[in-house]
């Protein structure tokens, strides 16, 4: 670890990929429920979800964040002396993982579900008629099935995660951009600072971008690519 | 007939929306929201609404503002990428990435602290006439959204100029247009109308960025109820409201966007 100022922007950018890997992480999980209960969950699930998909993308990440973070605090508290126990500082790690994830989970939801609908419905059909369990249909064909239609509109989510964590600063965790502030506003040499943060954050973007490509050429091995079908 | 059609065609839509667990869920949030009003704490409300009012005002005229601009900025951009000369695709495909790589509120603040701790240092800037407006804060921020804007629709125009057929263009060259003609009555209004879909979320993602400004001691709605939070010690009410506010905004927003759409021709190309 480098000493000084550099160091500590490096420890910031840690951080700030421990957060977007988790609330990625978070996000699929309540992506893949989420869309499970768009398409065939019963009414009243349906239109939770919906409710939960329109709140989420219609009020800003700023506010949802502050919101979130208050609210998951306080109720945590409160459960634990309600059962007898002491309060808790909930850690800033977990508290941005949650907030992150919970606005995450929203977008992805919508992103899997639209990549399940464009899976051929003649697979799904003969998964059913091969007697599949579901369980087994879904992790032998549906997530398999549906992974080239999601990777672009997961891997843009995972881009925006990386970026929502800056948002974090505001509430005062420490991660790139607070890291970033605190050396500029030390030294004076905002510059200098904000211009290594930012170019950290690109190499970030760029090197995700060498692995999603990779990872994307992956899940399109057997399909006809669509140079050969023109 | 026709009448008799649209009539069934409504009723069955409005049984659509009420169904019975629908009815349910609506009595449900009616419950929390009155619930929400009688138990929470609204007495704050008379003294700030003015100052809110005045948030919302700068909040929506930031939006514009840096919409109108940045798209200004996204049409040569986007023109640049998808059939400049190679010294200027390449530099407007390195702005787009840049933008778009980077947090929107590092950038915000690069400016707002950076920027604006060089600028004292020259004395001709100082007496200069932009003095006085640099020493502010609005437009750092309303530069830094007018650039994110045009990052992020620069690349969107670049894809719907790539996306207007050739054929199109050859037409109008063979009619004898200028370039310029062709630019402003072919390329450009298909490529609006293909790229006006995706404009309707980037201008939501916009009107979702600019809480941000408030982080840079601009006073948009945002600031207001960080302002009321700190005033009156209460947690969830100002941010509740705030979150209404801004799906309001949001839905206003999409309606008038959906307006423009249907209002435009749907067969092109």
């Amino acid at each position: 670890m480098p000493p000084g100022w550099g160091g500590t922007l490096l420890v910031g950018l840690l951080h700030s990929i421990e957060i977007a890997i988790g609330a990625t992480c978070l996000g699929l999980l309540i992506g893949t429920g989420g869309a499970w209960g768009k398409l065939y969950g019963g009414p009243v699930t349906r239109d939770l979800l919906a409710v939960y998909t329109t709140v989420v993308r219609a009020v800003p990440e700023l506010v949802l964040i502050l919101l979130l973070y208050y609210a998951g605090t306080d109720l945590i508290n409160q459960l634990l002396t309600a059962m007898g126990y002491q309060r808790v500082d909930i850690s800033g790690l977990a508290a941005g993982i949650f907030v992150l994830g919970v606005v995450q989970g929203a977008y992805s939801t919508e992103v899997i579900r639209g990549a399940i609908l464009s899976i051929p419905q003649g697979q799904i059909e003969a998964a059913r008629a091969y007697g599949m369990p579901p369980g087994l249909m879904l992790r032998r064909i549906t997530l398999p099935a549906m992974l080239p239609f999601a990777i672009p509109g997961l891997a843009n989510l995972w881009l925006i995660a990386t970026k929502d964590t800056a948002l974090l600063a505001v509430v005062g965790f420490f991660e790139l951009t607070l890291a970033t502030r605190q050396a500029a506003g030390v030294t004076k040499a905002y510059l200098v600072f904000y211009l290594a943060a930012g170019a950290l954050y690109l190499a970030l973007t760029l090197f995700s971008n060498v692995i999603i490509g990779r990872v994307e050429a992956w899940s399109r091995r057997g399909m006809p690519s669509i140079k050969e079908a023109r | 007939m026709s009448a008799e059609a649209t009539a069934i065609n409504m009723a069955a839509r409005a049984s659509l929306w009420l169904r019975p667990h629908r009815i349910v869920l609506i009595l449900i949030a009616l419950g929390l929201v009155l619930c929400a009003a009688f138990f929470m704490r609204w007495d704050w409300l008379p003294q700030y609404w003015q100052m809110g009012l005045l948030g919302i005002w700068r909040s929506l005229w930031i939006l514009v503002v840096t919409c109108a601009l940045g798209f200004m900025l996204a049409v040569p951009l986007g023109l640049a990428q998808a059939g400049g000369p190679f010294w200027l695709a390449v530099p407007a495909k390195i702005f787009c990435t840049i933008i778009r790589g980077t947090p929107l509120l590092l950038q915000l603040w690069l400016l707002y602290y950076g920027l604006g701790s060089l600028f004292p240092q020259y004395p001709w800037i100082r007496e200069s006439w932009m003095w006085p407006y640099l020493r502010q804060a609005w437009p750092y921020g309303v530069l830094a959204l007018t650039l994110s804007f045009a990052g992020y629709e620069g690349e969107v125009m670049r894809g719907a100029f790539a996306g207007v057929p050739k054929g199109q263009l050859e037409a109008a060259r063979a009619f004898g247009m200028s370039r310029f003609k062709i630019f402003h009555r072919i390329w450009l209004p298909q490529a609006f109308f293909r790229a006006l879909p995706t404009l309707t979320g980037e201008t939501v993602l916009q009107l979702k960025s600019t809480p941000l400004v408030a982080t840079i001691s601009v006073i948009d709605i945002f600031a207001v109820s960080s302002k009321v939070r700190q005033d009156t010690y209460l947690t969830y009410e100002p941010l509740l409201l705030l979150a209404l506010i801004y799906m309001t905004i949001t839905g206003i927003l999409v309606l008038i966007f959906s307006r423009i759409e249907a209002r435009i021709p749907v067969k092109i190309g």
